[in-house]
């Protein structure tokens, strides 16, 4: 079979086909669209970026709003406080988020905290600092950090400011990069040693994998790259709250995409936003038509339910063989 | 002279701190209690735990509002309800995810939560609602400690629910066979324990438990669908400090988190009480993972 970097050729014809549909896309969508499409592609790069850790190594981490958080408000404190272009203000975010992360990571493996406590872990570390930054005046506390909002003529992307169209292109590149980096790091060493280390950690252990260090890298990669994401929400966005940037809906919305997409996969994070995205904005202009509160979020809890049992798994790896995508490949 | 008088008073005030603090951690420790039997027999963590306690508070509120009834009347009806329910949903949904990665339940008791609610919200609306009780503001004084009425109440409730469970696992057939399960899953099923139906009655019991906990919280706090969430991580903060499948350590860890909100709410900032709720949950997960009480596994 004809090969394409390693893609079979239905493969390779099915990711230039959507990479070319995604360029395109803004020309054609509206404003509103735009914002739509800007929405989902944060949710499948911050997938990708919670898949590294859960599906390719295993750790399970339900409070990922915490790296969100750190991102944007590091940046954009520097940024309001002492005029740092977001760039660099990205990488102190970056710098910070995996700091944090490596720390958690080190003292919960450090002392043996594994599995459902290691999520509750991660949880109590978000809510935690969801608290401390309520109280935090450098960043406004409570009441919320404001960027300056500046109408510029043409998108300024050194500065980040601009439409929500350079913001999609960013992403864009973002997720694909993302996605590059999780195929390369599935085939490199690294890759096998997470998925020992996810499969069966004791054996792992046993065949001379470090598995602490493994382990805390997978993490502090999730964190850093979770962090990226997090300057660019407060770029985009120009307001900052603690309950919004570090709460646990946001952490919750993190890992559904990854998980109804098919966890451990590179497409389903992807896949997983894509759907999940479409499901929220119809579900949103159904229940804005019919003005009842809490339906939207009912109908988009009942398709949750509905997914995970029908396809428990993703629903990329069904998709997968749907299309043939995967032939002559395991 | 004068001194004396106002260190007196300033060490009333803070016993009555933490008077009501111990009070609403029994309720606390109560709630959480459905929750550390869930996982100390079938090794799941109930996502939605506290959602259906929000859900068993509505219904009470509802049934007060309706009749006029005492809400420990409707306590044993809503109690049984719930015991339904969660039997119902063991049994049809959750019973086949045991076996299954962690992530999924997790995922389907996360759609449970958000279907609850949002359809609390469907049908009650966003706004906070308190149940009106003409003993509401009735209060007993002990030696200069002002204590609430209903605060006694409460947690008189949780401490006879609690003993009752404890009760209930410890001298019934039932509870014996439940306690064998969570001890020796193989070995229950060896000597021809219905391991599913038992399940089903645990988490039957887990969500009774939270069911009676809600009815009597509501004596303290206004109902709300946005609240669960903020109770389901406090059941687990509870549970975990306490010792996972530990039914005292549930209880004290109640307390303990019950006063600590309390003191922390009035030394510091009401804003940051939970904050020390967390930091203990982070200190106890570091320090001694298996809880206060719990059993290293």
């Amino acid at each position: 079979m004809t090969r394409f970097a390693g893609l079979s050729r239905r493969a390779a014809v099915a990711l230039v086909v959507s990479v070319t549909v995604l360029l395109v896309l803004p020309l054609f969508a509206g404003g509103y669209m735009v914002s739509v499409l800007v929405v989902m592609l944060f949710s499948a790069y911050l997938g990708q970026a919670w898949n590294i850790m859960m599906g390719f190594a295993g750790q399970l981490s339900l409070g990922h709003a915490l790296y969100v958080g750190l991102g944007a408000y590091v940046s954009a404190g520097l940024f309001v406080h002492y005029g740092l272009p977001p760039w660099i203000g990205m990488l102190a975010g970056m710098a910070i988020a995996g700091l944090a992360g490596t720390v958690i990571a080190a003292l919960s493996f450090r002392f043996g905290v594994t599995g459902t406590y290691f999520a509750l872990l991660t949880i109590a570390f978000a809510e935690f600092t969801r608290l401390a930054f309520n109280h935090f005046d450098w960043v406004g506390s409570s009441s919320g950090l404001f960027l300056p909002v500046a109408t510029l003529a043409n998108d300024d992307v050194l500065r980040l400011r601009g439409s929500p169209a350079m913001f999609y292109y960013i992403l864009l590149a973002l997720t694909l990069a993302a996605l590059a980096l999780s195929r390369m790091l599935l085939r490199w060493r690294i890759g096998f040693y997470w998925q020992a280390i996810r499969e069966d950690q004791a054996a792992a252990q046993a065949l001379g994998i470090d598995v602490f260090r493994y382990k805390i890298a997978a993490v502090a990669l999730s964190a850093v790259m979770t962090a990226i994401a997090g300057t660019l929400f407060a770029f985009y966005d120009n307001n900052l709250y603690p309950d919004t940037a570090f709460g646990i809906s946001r952490s919750i919305d993190i890992i559904t995409a990854p998980i109804i997409g098919g966890l451990g996969t590179l497409i389903g994070p992807i896949l997983g936003a894509v759907v999940l995205t479409a499901l929220s904005e119809t579900m949103t202009n159904v229940s804005a038509s019919l003005g009842i509160n809490g339906l939207k979020q009912f109908i988009y809890g009942a398709a949750l339910l509905v997914i995970v049992m029908l396809q428990p798994a993703g629903l990329w790896p069904w998709l997968r063989s749907a299309l043939r995508l995967d032939e002559g490949k395991t | 002279m004068l001194s004396q008088i106002t260190l007196n008073q300033a060490a009333l005030t803070y016993i009555n701190i933490i008077v009501a603090g111990l009070l609403t951690g029994c309720v606390y420790g109560f709630m959480a209690l459905g929750l550390s039997v869930i996982f100390g027999v079938i090794r799941i963590v109930n996502f939605a735990h506290g959602e259906m306690m929000v859900l068993a508070m509505y219904a009470v509120l509802l049934l007060n509002q309706k009749f006029g009834l005492d809400p420990f009347v409707v306590m044993p009806a809503v109690v049984v309800a719930m015991f339904l329910a969660g039997y119902a949903l063991q049994r049809g949904l959750i019973n086949r995810y045991i076996a299954r990665p962690e992530h999924e339940l997790f995922l389907m008791l996360l759609a449970i939560a958000i279907m609850l609610t949002s359809g609390m919200l469907m049908v009650f609306g966003p706004d906070a609602r308190n149940i009106q009780l003409d003993y509401a503001y009735d209060s007993y004084e002990v030696g200069g400690v002002l204590v609430d009425k209903v605060r006694v109440l409460a947690a008189l409730g949780a401490v006879s629910g609690a003993a009752m469970l404890w009760g209930f696992f410890r001298f019934t057939r039932t509870g014996k066979a439940i306690r064998a399960c969570a001890d020796n899953q193989m070995g229950a099923q060896v000597v021809g324990l219905d391991v599913k139906r038992l399940y089903a009655i645990t988490f039957g019991i887990g969500t009774a438990c939270v069911g009676a906990a809600g009815a009597l919280l509501l004596l303290l706090v206004d109902v709300q669908p946005y609240i669960a969430a903020d109770y389901t991580l406090l059941a687990f903060i509870i549970v975990i400090v306490g010792g996972l499948g530990s039914m005292p350590g549930a209880l004290i860890a109640g307390l303990l988190v019950g006063v600590s909100e309390a003191l922390a709410g009035f030394i510091i900032l009401p804003s940051l009480k939970s904050m020390f709720s967390f930091a203990l949950l982070i200190i106890v997960l570091l320090v001694r993972p298996q809880g206060l009480l719990g059993r290293r596994t």
